[in-house]
């Protein structure tokens, strides 16, 4: 009999899990907030990284291997992370395969190019849409198995809660319907979480509506451990918005898009200055960093202002048409200039967060049978992720969940009592009851924003322990305002203020051991920078923060990293890479 | 001197069979705001110009840099995306309004699920063997490339239905987008070995021959997809494919 799977989340790694799982002959039900083609995964724009050296450099897995490893600040278990990199080229044949329209060279083979913290070409690319081409390609394989019978789709369905059996096993979800507010319980033998990252928790970020991390908290104040939340991802290039941070992609700097502002009337390429090994592909978090001391410390910004240029100016117009039209169009409709003629103007923004549900490496959570795969799970990305290995985490991390995830529902067979889905369903109509009595003066969107300005300020890029420690009070007034929300609407009709309301305690619960983590880590690695701890302190942190959910807040545990294969040596980028031990990765 | 304000006028809908009314609200004018940072600041403060607290505006968004087309809306008669119409763009009132060739869930909500079944119907995808490792995929010329990825960039925002006059109360039209995605699968060399079966579909009930040539959908495309070429060249084939039938029989 084939097993029955339930997907939360319809992005690359909850349609590559689904279309995995339907070609074994599972039953899959697929959750999705937003129909599945709308999904984040879209936003992604400059590429998937893969070792298939075609460009006559030498690369390999081995040589990716070690990039990532070095660039997430050895912090990842290096095994997870090997398997990916050694994956990586055969997923982008099966995605060559499955019809998306990468970019070509001359004789017809798939094209690369080069991105942050490597000397390599490895990056696959559609134009500068990649992630909505690789998300295309997916849908219509999904959209085959739905059209078979074996997908079920729930799209404007939102996940509420985890069914947990007497052994605390996962059996299934509560969901909620968005336009009838109607509320069921999900029965199935594995549960899998794919529903992205936690940009909402920071207001305004590179992320889209959707990517609240409500899931992923109700996971975590269901009992799954919550990991490395500290280690957040704030992009270098960004257009700041009203409504969120627009990415500008790091592959614009891939293709020669140089960083600069001025100083003494002369243009200053100062990461080219400071990190001439590197130039404008260093990793992200020094990127970052960099520009944030050249604004504040500095005070060298654009015009007084906490912007900096990135200049395509002098390139080949019809060039960067073919490569990354897609992301110089989002800069020519929302700032309104040319960038083909003028630099951009650009700002880091929070952008990713390497940290998520603790798994095993078959992507299980330390809740028997639920499963997270994607920006949700923590695995792969250490303390800094390479641009271009997110596309590829996501699809690894669903491949690898089908054998695990069709184990797992083969080995536990006995039928869940239907006592415990009423129970839950009962917890969460109640919860909802009360949402609908709120009558207070606060206003859910106000609050959020509040959120969002307090956790920009102070566990993004620089972060100091008093700053976090009023972070984390501050986290509690809100906690404590949200009792005082008041609704606008009462409608019981595709309520959204309701549904927010609750989206909004939960990104509440999980900003907690975000600050907390980066409270505890007293050290500087990665995108986790502490002026008071300047240094890597391996001896003492080169461990996976792990946060298990309680009434009375986090409590933190730390779960020493998996560096059996590379050892640990010191990151820089302003000199080449000393290349890591051959013994280590023969 | 008075703050600048942007005034929205708004096309609301309780639920799918209730009446539709207009509200209108004023928000600060900040050059920069779209249409969705607009009805985010609604949100926010869900008053309307005539001081009457009401239910904040229903919308659909997510990605914000029109990429997912969740957001699109009929903004002062254009359908478009909402979080690329930058008030600065705007000139005065604006008036929201919700796309009208699909069912309101509410307010600016639209139910566009029947495009996603227009793509089954199509069998919009390459039937591939199997997703274990079988090597590289076929060699494409990079103007085939380059060709393909103008089809490939389709959100399914329903634009180009929302414009389309054939699309009506009385007509099964699947629209030009589906048009779009069928000739895309015929550019690759997987796609185009079955292509016959896509064809197939395009030949029935509201298939390519509906198309009134108004050519309004490559208008409106948000993309600038070449829809117009992807009808004629759709059709030419469902002709071909119509006379080879009748003699293969």
């Amino acid at each position: 009999m084939p097993g029955h799977h339930i997907i939360v989340g319809g992005g690359l790694a909850g349609l590559t899990a689904a279309m995995k799982l339907a070609e074994q002959g599972e039953q899959i039900d697929l959750f999705s907030i937003v129909p599945v083609k709308r999904s984040h995964s879209v936003c992604a724009q400059g590429g998937i990284n893969g070792a298939v050296n075609t460009k006559g450099e030498g690369d390999s897995p081995m040589i990716h291997f070690d990039d990532s490893i070095y660039g997430g600040d050895f912090l990842a278990h290096q095994p997870p992370v090997k398997a990916m990199c050694e994956a990586a080229p055969a997923i982008i044949y099966l995605f060559d395969r499955m019809g998306v329209m990468f970019n070509r060279t001359p004789e017809g083979l798939l094209d690369f190019r080069r991105f942050g913290g490597t000397k390599h070409h490895r990056t696959a690319f559609a134009g500068a849409t990649t992630g909505q081409q690789l998300m295309y390609a997916l849908d219509e394989q999904v959209r085959r198995y739905e059209a078979a019978g074996q997908v079920r789709k729930f799209e404007g369905w939102e996940m509420l809660s985890i069914v947990q059996d007497e052994s605390g096993n996962c059996r299934g979800i509560v969901a909620i319907d968005t336009r009838s507010l109607e509320m069921r319980a999900f029965p199935a033998d594995t549960t899998l979480i794919a529903t992205g990252g936690p940009g909402l928790v920071f207001g305004r970020s590179t992320q889209s509506l959707v990517n609240t991390g409500s899931a992923v908290s109700a996971c975590y104040q269901a009992g799954s451990t919550y990991a490395n939340g500290e280690m957040v991802q704030v992009h270098p290039t960004a257009m700041q918005g009203e409504d969120k941070n627009r990415l500008i992609s790091e592959s614009i700097r891939g293709e020669g898009g140089r960083v600069w502002t001025y100083r003494d009337g002369k243009p200053w390429y100062f990461l080219e200055d400071m990190y001439p090994a590197y130039g404008n592909l260093v990793p992200r978090d020094i990127a970052t960093r960099a520009i944030h001391k050249v604004v504040f410390e500095m005070k060298l910004g654009v015009d007084g202002n906490p912007l900096v240029y990135l200049d395509v100016s002098h390139l080949d117009p019809e060039e960067l048409n073919r490569k990354v039209a897609g992301v110089l169009e989002i800069y020519e409709k929302f700032a309104g200039q040319d960038p083909r003629k003028v630099p951009m103007k650009i700002f880091p923004a929070m952008h990713y967060s390497m940290g998520g549900l603790w798994v095993d490496y078959q992507q299980q959570t330390n809740v028997p049978g639920l499963f997270a795969a994607g920006e949700c799970d923590f695995q792969y990305h250490g303390a800094n992720r390479l641009g271009a290995n997110s596309l590829l985490s996501c699809i690894h991390a669903g491949n690898i969940c089908e054998p695990a995830m069709i184990g797992y529902a083969k080995s536990h067979t006995s039928a869940a009592s239907s006592q415990i889905y009423d129970q839950e369903l009962k917890l969460q109509r109640e919860s909802f009851d009360k949402i609908f009595k709120m009558s207070g003066p606060e206003n859910a969107f106000a609050v959020w924003r509040e959120l969002g300005e307090v956790m920009t300020e102070n566990v993004t890029v620089v972060r100091y322990n008093d700053k976090l420690k009023a972070t984390d009070a501050k986290l509690l007034e809100l906690k404590d305002r949200w009792g005082r929300i008041g609704l606008n609407d009462r409608g019981k009709w595709a309520n959204q203020e309701v549904l927010f309301v609750r989206q909004l305690w939960n990104m509440l619960e999980l900003a907690r051991p975000i600050t907390l983590g980066a409270l505890n880590r007293n050290e500087s690695r990665g995108a986790h920078y502490k002026p008071e701890f300047p240094e890597r302190d391996d001896e003492k942190f080169m461990k996976t923060t792990m946060a298990a959910w309680s009434s009375d807040g986090p409590r933190f545990s730390w779960e020493p990293v998996d560096a059996s294969l590379i050892k640990p040596r010191p990151r820089r980028y302003d000199i080449e890479k000393t290349t890591s031990q051959p013994s280590a990765v023969a | 001197m008075p703050e600048q304000t942007q005034v929205l006028r708004i096309k609301r809908q309780d639920s799918p069979n209730s009446e539709p009314y207009y509200q209108e609200f004023e928000v600060p004018y900040l050059p920069h705001h779209n249409i969705v940072s607009m009805l985010m600041e609604i949100r926010r403060n869900p008053v309307t110009r005539q001081g009457k607290r009401v239910a904040p505006v229903v919308f659909n968004a997510n990605c914000l840099e029109e990429v997912c087309g969740a957001c699109t809306m009929v903004i002062n008669g254009r359908v478009r995306q909402a979080c690329s119409q930058l008030a600065n763009g705007l000139h005065g009132p604006a008036t929201i309004e919700p796309m009208s060739k699909f069912p309101v869930v509410r307010d600016l909500w639209v139910d566009r699920s029947r495009m996603f079944d227009y793509l089954k119907k199509a069998r919009a995808w390459i039937p591939i063997d199997g997703t274990y490792d079988l090597g590289p995929g076929p060699r494409i010329a990079p103007a085939v490339q380059e060709f393909g990825y103008l089809f490939s960039r389709c959100m399914t925002c329903g634009c180009c239905l929302e414009a389309c006059p054939q699309i009506n109360s009385h007509s099964k039209f699947m629209g030009a987008a589906v048009i779009g995605q069928v000739y895309l699968m015929s550019q690759h060399p997987t796609g185009k070995m079955n292509h016959d079966e896509r064809l197939a579909a395009m030949m029935g009930e509201g298939g390519v021959s509906d198309c009134g040539n108004a050519q309004n959908c490559v208008e409106v495309c948000p993309k600038d997809i070449p829809l117009t070429t992807a009808i004629a060249a759709v059709g030419r084939q469902t002709s071909i494919k119509w006379l080879r039938d009748l003699f293969m029989k």
